[in-house]
C-alpha cells in the first residue's frame, strides 16, 4: 500500500479518534450512562457519525469513477449468519460490561486514559481467542 | 423539551459524531477503503501468530493500514489531549476486571460477528446493510441488559 494512502487512513483515523474524545466516548462512564438510560449522548454521536458517512458513501461514487488515491471504491457487503447475532450478542455483553468499544480503546489510549491499555490487551487475546475457535 | 435526556449537554456529542463521520468518510474519498476498527486484532495477529486463520489474504493485505488506522485514532486522541482537553488525561474508574473481562468478550464477538460499533455500527448502518442493522439491534440489547445487571448487582462503576 502507497504511503500516501497509509498517510490518508492516518488522518482519517486521527480525526475518528479527535471526535472520540471530544464526544467523551473515551470515558467507559460515559457509555455506561447511556446504557443505564441515563444519559443518551452516545444517540447523538453514532447519529451524526452515521448522517455524514452516509452522505459520503452514498454520493462520492456517484461524483467520482476513484477514490483520489485508490483504484476502486470498496463495497464490502456484510454477510448474515448465526455468527453475526451470536457474535454481536457476545460483543453487547462485552461492551455493556467494560464500557469501551474498540475505537474508543485507542483514542482512549492517545488521551492518556492508561486504564484502557487493560482493555485493548484484552480485546487482542479476545480476537486470538476466536482466530483458534474458528481453526479448532 | 429535550434536555432531560441529556443531562450534561449535547453539542460536544453532536460535534464529536460528525467528526467521527467526516473520519470515516475522508477515508473513503482518498482510499475507497470502509474503514471499522476490529478487524484490526485479527490482522494485526498476522505479524506474530503462524495460525493459518490470521495468514489468510485478507488480513495479510489490509494489516497494514489497519495499523495506520489505530495509530491514528489514538493521535487523534492525543491531539484532543493537548487541545480541547487542556492537557487533563481521560480516566476511568471502571474497575479493571469489567475492562478485563469486558475486553476480552467484545474482542471476541465482535471479530465473531465481522464487526463492532464502527464496522457494523457506522459503516454498515452508513451502507444501509440489514446484517449490520441485525448485529446494531443484538449488540446494544445486551449491552443494555448487562449494564443494568451490573449496576442491579450493586457494581459501582
Amino acid at each position: 500500500m502507497r504511503t500516501a494512502q497509509l498517510l490518508a487512513v492516518l488522518i482519517g483515523g486521527a480525526l475518528f479518534g479527535f471526535g472520540l474524545a471530544w464526544s467523551t466516548m473515551i470515558q467507559p462512564e460515559v457509555v455506561l450512562d447511556f446504557l443505564q438510560f441515563e444519559d443518551s449522548g452516545l444517540l447523538l454521536v453514532l447519529g451524526g457519525a452515521v448522517l455524514v458517512t452516509l452522505c459520503a458513501y452514498l454520493l462520492i461514487p456517484k461524483l467520482m469513477n476513484k477514490p483520489l488515491l485508490g483504484k476502486e471504491f470498496h463495497k464490502h457487503p456484510n454477510t448474515f449468519s448465526k455468527n453475526t447475532i451470536v457474535g454481536s450478542a457476545l460483543f453487547g455483553v462485552g461492551w455493556g460490561l467494560a464500557g469501551v468499544c474498540p475505537g474508543p480503546v485507542f483514542a482512549g489510549i492517545g488521551a492518556g486514559n492508561w486504564m484502557l491499555l487493560i482493555s485493548g490487551a484484552a480485546m487482542f487475546l479476545g480476537a486470538y481467542a476466536h482466530g483458534r475457535y474458528v481453526s479448532r | 423539551m429535550f434536555e432531560q435526556f441529556f443531562p450534561n449537554g449535547m453539542l460536544h456529542y453532536l460535534a464529536g459524531g460528525l467528526l467521527i463521520g467526516a473520519g470515516v468518510s475522508f477515508i473513503f474519498l482518498m482510499t475507497g477503503l470502509v474503514s471499522g476498527t476490529s478487524t484490526f486484532f485479527s490482522s494485526a495477529w498476522s505479524y506474530f501468530s503462524t495460525l493459518p486463520f490470521f495468514r489468510q489474504k485478507s488480513f495479510l493485505e489490509s494489516r497494514q493500514w489497519r495499523l495506520a488506522f489505530a495509530l491514528g485514532l489514538a493521535l487523534g486522541g492525543f491531539a484532543f489531549l493537548l487541545t480541547l482537553g487542556n492537557g487533563q488525561a481521560a480516566s476511568t474508574g471502571v474497575q479493571w476486571w469489567r475492562l478485563l473481562a469486558g475486553g476480552a468478550l467484545a474482542g471476541f464477538g465482535a471479530r465473531m460477528a465481522g464487526g463492532c460499533t464502527s464496522g457494523h455500527g457506522i459503516c454498515g448502518l452508513s451502507s444501509l446493510q440489514l446484517p449490520s442493522l441485525a448485529a446494531v439491534i443484538t449488540f446494544l440489547t445486551t449491552a443494555i441488559i448487562t449494564a443494568h445487571a451490573v449496576q442491579l448487582a450493586g457494581v459501582l462503576p
